[in-house]
């Protein structure tokens, strides 16, 4: 390269005492070919010739610039050398030119560049990134409504949603390592396929944070394996719809509620993770009430149902952990859940005692009639845990325990028992005394909740799904 | 003020293409009918009768049953059923 094909640039902003105090070097490289951009105020620094107005702040996000001053040497129109902050030798280095600011101190370090901004580089990334969003665009109407305008395209759930512009969708997919155009599944009942970007696009509806992007797009991926039935799931006249349980430490990262009102509303992880999967059923699965969702009722559940397991007190092998996880690992566990049924025993003082009523409340989960019904889940209270925390029993000894009471006398069961034809027909059981309330014995247990209130919850189940579990890959 | 606002569509993009059904035979002479039994409380009953009725006609029937109403019916199974029928009737709820 010759000499001529060589030049400097110098990325500054006035508001940064260190690019001020480098006004006479600045002044000193004027002479090899500097050009200054400048991204706050275009009149500095007075008296250079090349000064470029960056307030834009293209130039800068284009030089990928973290702080000024920042002092590159190109050569032929390619960087090769670039130094930030300021310190004498490296500047001399970069200039290769000697005896730079002499009456100035050694080394002085820089200041944040502007196009680094909290909210500003996203804003960046839409109008002058090379990684483009392949959504199809929505051009709103002057007069019209933001908010409306997604009531009325059918994105929304009943409730409000934010409004998905480019830059909330860039800021949403900065949570996340994967791309943009990378197939999360195919989304039933549509059966249409569904990138991280459109998950993306349905997690800033639903009002996410980005780091809550990775839970997110596990808990469809989780949504889409074949034990969970997902299509069944959502076409059934029954309650059931995803309820996510997340494990492990990402859970405490991300702010969720395994405490008071863990179950309940106020929690913005836990109400906006539940709502966008329930989200990108709707949009992109195309899985809307009265279409392919049947349900005959519905409960609230159906808008979002999400929260984790309370870990931090508990001598218990986490779900996860009982799944064959690492307790290191964060997880997403998914339930096809039809609503909560409390058990309220504030006497029981003993684990037998308190275990015989987890039992009598689970025998009448959908019907007190019903064998080998779906696994419903237990979530124990704290104040409910400490009774088998002090006698020291471990959570394999619950299940047992429940298990064994959960045998019900078939002849209480079969059809016109107690005046109700509901029931087992004769001909199935006769050769049992005894029929399992849950084909699987005991519930799923979790434990979440406040630390006062002796209550648990029974949180009912579907037929059709199997649970699932999947590990959060960042 | 005048900065055009875009949002980004959070569906599949799927435009909706017309497609017509499959003409409906004039007449069930020499067809063979398929008796889809989903797997669903009694549909069986209904299958039953409709089955006795066709075969009373001296129709040819084929029956068939999905492991569970909860999925959609394996793949295999809609492949037998659509090389084997002309038209199917599947009992859909209880």
């Amino acid at each position: 390269m010759d000499q001529l094909s060589e030049s400097l640039i110098a990325v500054v902003k006035y508001d940064c005492p260190t690019c001020r105090l480098v006004k006479p070097v600045l002044d000193q490289l004027e002479r090899r070919s500097l050009t200054v951009y400048t991204q706050d105020d275009p009149n500095f620094p007075a008296g250079i010739a090349q000064v470029v107005d960056d307030t834009r702040l293209e130039h800068s996000y284009r030089l990928n610039i973290e702080t000024v001053p920042t002092l590159i040497r190109t050569e032929g129109g390619r960087e090769v050398q670039r130094t930030v902050g300021w310190n004498r030798s490296k500047w001399e280095a970069v200039s290769r030119i000697g005896g730079l600011g002499t009456h100035l101190p050694e080394t002085r370090p820089g200041c944040g560049s502007k196009s680094v901004e909290p909210g500003v580089a996203e804003a960046l990334a839409v109008r002058w990134g090379e990684v483009q969003l392949t959504s199809r665009q929505i051009e709103l109407g002057t007069l019209e409504d933001e908010v409306e305008a997604c009531f009325e395209r059918g994105w929304s759930d009943g409730l409000p949603v934010i409004p998905p512009t480019e830059t909330r969708v860039q800021r949403m997919l900065a949570g996340t390592h994967r791309r943009p155009d990378e197939v999360v599944g195919i989304i039933p009942p549509n059966y249409n396929t569904c990138t991280v970007e459109k998950v993306a696009v349905n997690a800033v509806m639903a009002g996410c944070k980005p780091e809550y992007l990775p839970v997110v797009l596990t808990a469809v991926e989780a949504a889409l394996m074949e034990d969970f039935g997902m299509h069944g799931l959502l076409a059934t006249t029954f309650f059931a719809t995803p309820m996510v349980v997340v494990n492990g430490p990402m859970a405490g990262q991300i702010g969720m509620n395994w405490g008071v009102n863990a179950l309940g509303q106020g929690n913005r992880a836990n109400a906006t993770i539940g709502r966008t999967l329930q989200l990108v059923i709707r949009n992109v699965g195309g899985g809307v009430p009265g279409g392919v969702d049947r349900g005959m009722l519905g409960y609230p559940g159906k808008y979002t149902f999400c929260f984790a397991e309370r870990e931090i007190d508990s001598p218990w092998e986490s779900l996860a952990v009982e799944r064959g996880f690492s307790p290191q690992a964060s997880t997403v566990s998914l339930f096809a859940a039809s609503g909560v049924q409390p058990v309220m025993d504030q006497a029981s003082r003993h684990p037998e005692s308190l275990t015989r009523s987890f039992a009598a409340c689970l025998k009448v989960d959908g019907h007190p009639k019903h064998a080998n019904a779906p696994t419903p889940v237990l979530v124990i209270s704290p104040e409910h845990s400490r009774r088998y925390d002090e006698a020291g029993w471990p959570k394999g000894r619950l299940q047992q325990r429940l298990a064994q009471l959960l045998e019900m006398p078939v002849q209480e069961l079969k059809t016109g028992a107690d005046g109700i034809a509901e029931g087992i027909s004769p001909g199935r059981v006769e050769a049992h005394q005894t029929r399992p309330k849950f084909g699987s014995g005991a519930p799923y247990i979790i434990r979440a909740g406040g630390e006062a209130g002796l209550f648990s919850a029974i949180i009912s189940s579907w037929g059709g799904s199997k649970s699932v579990t999947r590990e959060v890959i960042k | 003020m005048s900065e055009k606002r875009v949002l980004l569509d959070p569906t599949s993009e799927q435009k909706p293409t017309v497609r017509n059904r499959v003409e409906r035979p004039s007449s069930l002479q020499g067809l063979t009918i398929g008796l889809l039994d989903i797997s669903k409380n009694r549909g069986d009953v209904f299958l039953d009768q409709l089955e006795s009725q066709l075969s009373g006609r001296g129709l040819k029937v084929n029956r068939y049953r999905k492991p569970t109403f909860t999925r959609p019916a394996p793949v295999d199974l809609q492949l037998k059923i659509a090389s084997e029928c002309d038209l199917i009737v599947e009992g859909l709820a209880d």
